[in-house]
């Protein structure tokens, strides 16, 4: 038994054997010419048979996959004819005396290039599109066919990457799952997989060697887990897992649009936890009521330099107008302890976890502070914000993080910038200090979200990121519950509300307990909200109330 | 000339599929159409440039459409932009 972890980016678990997928990247021929007028019109066939051929393949996606699959087809067509790569390959014909072959090539890698340099993912992605057109054209000149897809039964396929035009030429009923040695979750195959609802990987790397083919593989699309000569128990295991899945699945389709409402009539409220603005696209299909935590570092960690106010106002404003007037609250930056950035040029520290990290070092620096506070009042006039300040341990900190939105505001009106006027201001609950006083951080906010990872670690005395903790970290402990119940509590008191964000708000085995503890809204990963809705809507908490309280504030160890 | 301006919707901006619309609309038209955005500009025929202009959700582009058929072309196009982008 072999297993192999990559990025499971299309859920659903797969068996069969598997099928390894060549595509015979022959060396292009290169030389040069002294006809350049015959070389060019060679190239001009070429083209013309690449726009037959992906008029034919739009069609044929048309109708696996509705217009979305051939728009793409035809966006192919009008690359192969645009006319800068067009100049770019007659230039090398003519100018440089380029066979056709060669110059296709190079042009297309000197804009499969500039679309790799543009720094969105999309984009970078698009560099595929270019490549596959120009392939089209040079299995054309060489009267190749691309490679066939025919295996005798359906199998699992394995690649080192599918261009668009390769997966939509193979025959999907042979197909139970796509793994792929390279690819990213916003790769074609990716989108593909999950249009069809076919298990999919990517990134398994080269530990996926093409001598497996033709053995038993199983793949789970949720946890990118691929096993290679399954035993009994893992093959009994996760095809157990695919039924629950696919009768779960069944069940949560219907759940969309319902209520988060328990049979005696309680409601919460069920958010999503993002990390980029492209993880909307989820929020929504998975009908998430809002964004409680959207988590900003990703503009710093994948950034070279402290990314400017344009650029995460430009990021905020996407969520916020995506988002369509529903809540949205971002988190301000969370960067130290487990997330360390070189431009920040922190000094090393013993203690990561104890030390400068999130707004800590915005009050030491609240110029960087200032920067993420002015984008986000600006964002703030394009939809429902709410602002979150992360790592607070004191009152003051919390009084000096207000006081500088109050500055920002005043600089946008002094400026004449438009900015919402209701953001809420509210705090993560993530140490035993703030637990302790919630009753007078509620004072001085609106809203709690509790994160329970760092409140479990800092609860617990133990470190999350040490793998040998084992049975002593436990976000089930009664400390960390009963922090979570005072928590709530201190906010009712005051009336304002309080969340979850951690990842414990998605334990379905804790639902009934947050409820009975009156928590107001879970924030969860948008794959987990329909499941979360079902739990919800099981509970009665009339009947499990009580019970689950009293037992928490029991004196006696009962568990 | 006749010229407005829009800011895209389409969240994930003008790559591909949309820019492949956008062409394709385009052609309709004996216009010249440029999309502008700050100091960059692209005639809308050339889907490779269009893309690399990296227009994203939220952009502002200005759309200018010149020729024999502007008067009829310039709502065609405003139209198109506000159904697709």
């Amino acid at each position: 038994m072999i297993t192999i972890q990559g990025k499971g980016v299309s859920a659903g678990v797969g068996v069969g054997p598997l099928y390894f997928y060549h595509r015979h990247d022959s060396v292009v021929p290169r030389y040069t010419v002294t006809d350049t007028d015959a070389e060019w019109h060679r190239f001009k066939g070429a083209q013309t048979g690449a726009v037959e051929q992906l008029g034919e393949l739009a069609e044929k996606a048309r109708a696996e996959t509705g217009d979305e699959g051939a728009q793409l087809f035809e966006a192919h067509q009008m690359m192969v004819e645009d006319l800068d790569y067009e100049e770019a390959i007659e230039q090398r014909i003519s100018g440089q005396h380029l066979n056709a072959e060669a110059a296709i090539a190079d042009a297309g890698e000197q804009f499969a290039a500039m679309f790799e340099a543009m720094n969105d993912p999309y984009m970078q992605a698009r560099a595929a599109d270019v490549r596959d057109v120009s392939r089209r054209m040079l299995d054309i000149l060489a009267g190749t066919r691309p490679d066939t897809f025919d295996p005798e039964g359906p199998v699992v396929l394995a690649a080192e990457d599918l261009a668009p035009s390769e997966t939509i030429q193979m025959d999907k009923s042979k197909i139970l799952g796509f793994i792929t040695a390279g690819g990213s979750g916003s790769s074609h195959t990716a989108i593909l997989a999950r249009t069809l609802g076919i298990p999919a990987i990517v990134g398994a790397g080269s530990a996926l060697k093409p001598e497996y083919a033709g053995r038993e593989v199983i793949l789970d699309g949720a946890t990118g887990n691929i096993v290679i000569d399954p035993d009994d128990m893992t093959r009994d295991r996760l095809l157990k897992k695919r039924e629950e899945q696919q009768r779960l699945q069944r069940l949560l389709q219907t759940l969309k649009g319902q209520p988060n409402t328990t049979k005696d009539g309680r409601s919460i409220r069920i958010y999503c936890n993002i990390a980029s603005p492209e993880d909307v696209h989820a929020v929504q299909v998975n009908d998430g009521g809002g964004v409680g935590l959207f988590r900003s570092e990703f503009l710093y960690l994948y950034s070279a330099d402290y990314p400017t106010e344009e650029q995460q106002f430009e990021a905020y404003k996407q969520v916020l107008s995506d988002m369509e007037g529903k809540e949205v609250i971002i988190r301000t930056m969370d960067i130290g302890a487990d997330k360390q950035i070189d431009y920040f040029r922190l000094p090393e520290e013993k203690n990561p976890a104890l030390g400068m990290r999130a707004l800590r070092i915005c009050l030491t620096r609240p110029e960087l502070f200032r920067t993420q506070l002015r984008a986000l009042y600006r964002a703030s006039a394009f939809g429902r914000l709410g602002i979150m300040f992360p790592m607070v341990a004191s009152v003051w900190e919390v009084r000096e993080a207000k006081r500088l939105c109050e500055e920002v505001k005043r600089e946008l009106k002094e400026e004449g910038v438009p900015y919402g006027e209701q953001v809420e201001l509210g705090i993560m609950i993530e140490t035993p200090a703030a637990v302790l006083l919630s009753d007078r951080l509620a004072k001085e906010v609106d809203f709690f979200s509790i994160g329970t990872n760092d409140l479990t670690q800092y609860t617990l005395a133990c470190d999350r990121q040490n793998n040998n903790m084992g049975r002593f970290y436990d976000p089930h402990h009664p400390a960390v519950l009963r922090m979570i119940r005072l928590t709530a509590e201190n906010a009712h008191k005051d009336g304002i509300w309080g969340g979850i964000c951690g990842e414990l708000a998605a334990d379905l085995t804790l639902t009934e307990t947050f409820l009975a503890m009156g928590i107001d809204e879970l924030s969860v990963a948008p794959r987990a909200v329909l499941p979360l809705r079902n739990a919800v809507r099981m509970t009665d908490t009339r009947q499990s109330g009580p019970r689950i309280l009293a037992a928490l504030e029991s004196e006696y160890d009962t568990v | 000339m006749k010229e407005f301006t829009y800011t895209i919707r389409e969240a994930v901006g003008i790559h591909a599929r949309p820019a492949g619309l956008l062409v394709k609309e385009v052609k309709k038209h004996a216009s010249t159409v440029t999309i502008v955005k700050g100091d960059k500009s692209v005639n809308a025929l050339k889907l490779m440039a269009l893309m690399g202009m990296g227009i994203k959700c939220g952009d502002t582009v200005t759309v200018r459409v010149e020729g024999e058929d502007e008067e009829a072309a310039a709502p065609a196009l405003e139209a198109f932009f506000s159904e697709h982008l």
